[in-house]
């Protein structure tokens, strides 16, 4: 029998730091797709279960175990909380997705080099879909710094693109001290 | 350029894809030769405010009709194009 290993998208790339800027793993217990029928009253089982409604474009709200994030026109992801039985197109997506964590001061540089968002106007919890580099992207805006999503296989490319901005970044700041 | 899509505000354009004239929203009924080969292939190329298919691919994914000035390249409106569709009928 093969014996089949496990292994989470970033294995062995993470976590990674530079200058003022961390980059770290992210591992959510499941990732679930939702996108709702046009009746919202179907939705009910949802907000029984996790407690809150389905957050507006470019928002997260926590949930009971978790939470939800607005990923584009009419889809949702709950991230870590279990989704009931619901009448609605849901898809379990766990193993489709690289999450990392950027956090540290020089966060927001590092966004402002690779993304073409303007970051630093984001608030906690709001959410956009756009690029990191050339690859789509989730992006979540959290306290200390930035949620990121990508498919998974481009967890390699994201890790890549990103630590070498964080190089740029760290040097540029060596430089102007 | 950059764009105001109706779900994720203003965008830059990189973001966006770019398919073609918003004719080809208003298909023709199946069969009618004349009216598909008008669809497919005749469109008015003016030096003025042209209505295109655009769709914010790397944002919320919502096909977008989008009407500008060529010649200006001003905006002058970005709506989603199930509601453009929704209204024609
Ligand atoms: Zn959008």
């Amino acid at each position: 029998m093969v014996e089949l290993v496990a292994r989470t998208p970033c294995e062995g790339l993470l976590p990674y730091e530079a200058g003022e800027a961390e980059l770290s793993e992210i591992i959510p217990k499941r990732i679930t797709s939702l996108a709702p029928f046009e009746d919202s009253t179907l939705l009910k089982p949802l907000k029984t279960a996790l407690g809150v409604e389905l957050p507006a474009p470019g928002q997260s709200v926590k949930a009971k175990d978790g939470r939800i994030v607005w990923t584009g026109q009419n889809q949702f992801f709950v991230l870590d909380a279990e989704v009931p039985a619901l009448d609605a197109a849901v898809t379990d997506q766990s193993d489709a997705w690289a999450m990392v964590a950027l956090g540290g001061a020089a966060a927001i540089d590092v966004m402002a080099r690779i993304c073409p968002l303007d970051c630093a106007h984001m608030t906690a919890s709001q959410v956009a879909r756009s690029l990191i580099g050339h690859m789509p992207a989730i992006i979540i805006r959290t306290k200390t710094g930035f949620e990121i999503m990508v498919f998974r296989a481009f967890a390699k490319t994201l890790v890549n693109e990103v630590s070498h901005v964080m190089d740029a970044v760290a040097a540029r700041g060596a430089l102007s001290t | 350029m950059r764009l105001t899509c109706p779900i994720c505000g203003d965008r830059d354009r990189r973001e966006f894809y770019y398919l073609g004239a918003a004719d080809y929203l208003d298909r023709p009924v199946e069969g009618e030769a004349e009216a598909t080969h008008r669809y497919l292939h005749l469109r008015d190329n003016p030096a003025g405010v042209t209505r295109d298919l655009w769709q914010h691919e790397a944002g919320c994914a919502a096909w977008l009709v989008v009407e500008r000035n060529v010649t200006t390249h001003e905006i002058l409106q970005v709506s989603l194009a199930k509601d453009e569709i929704r209204d024609a009928r």
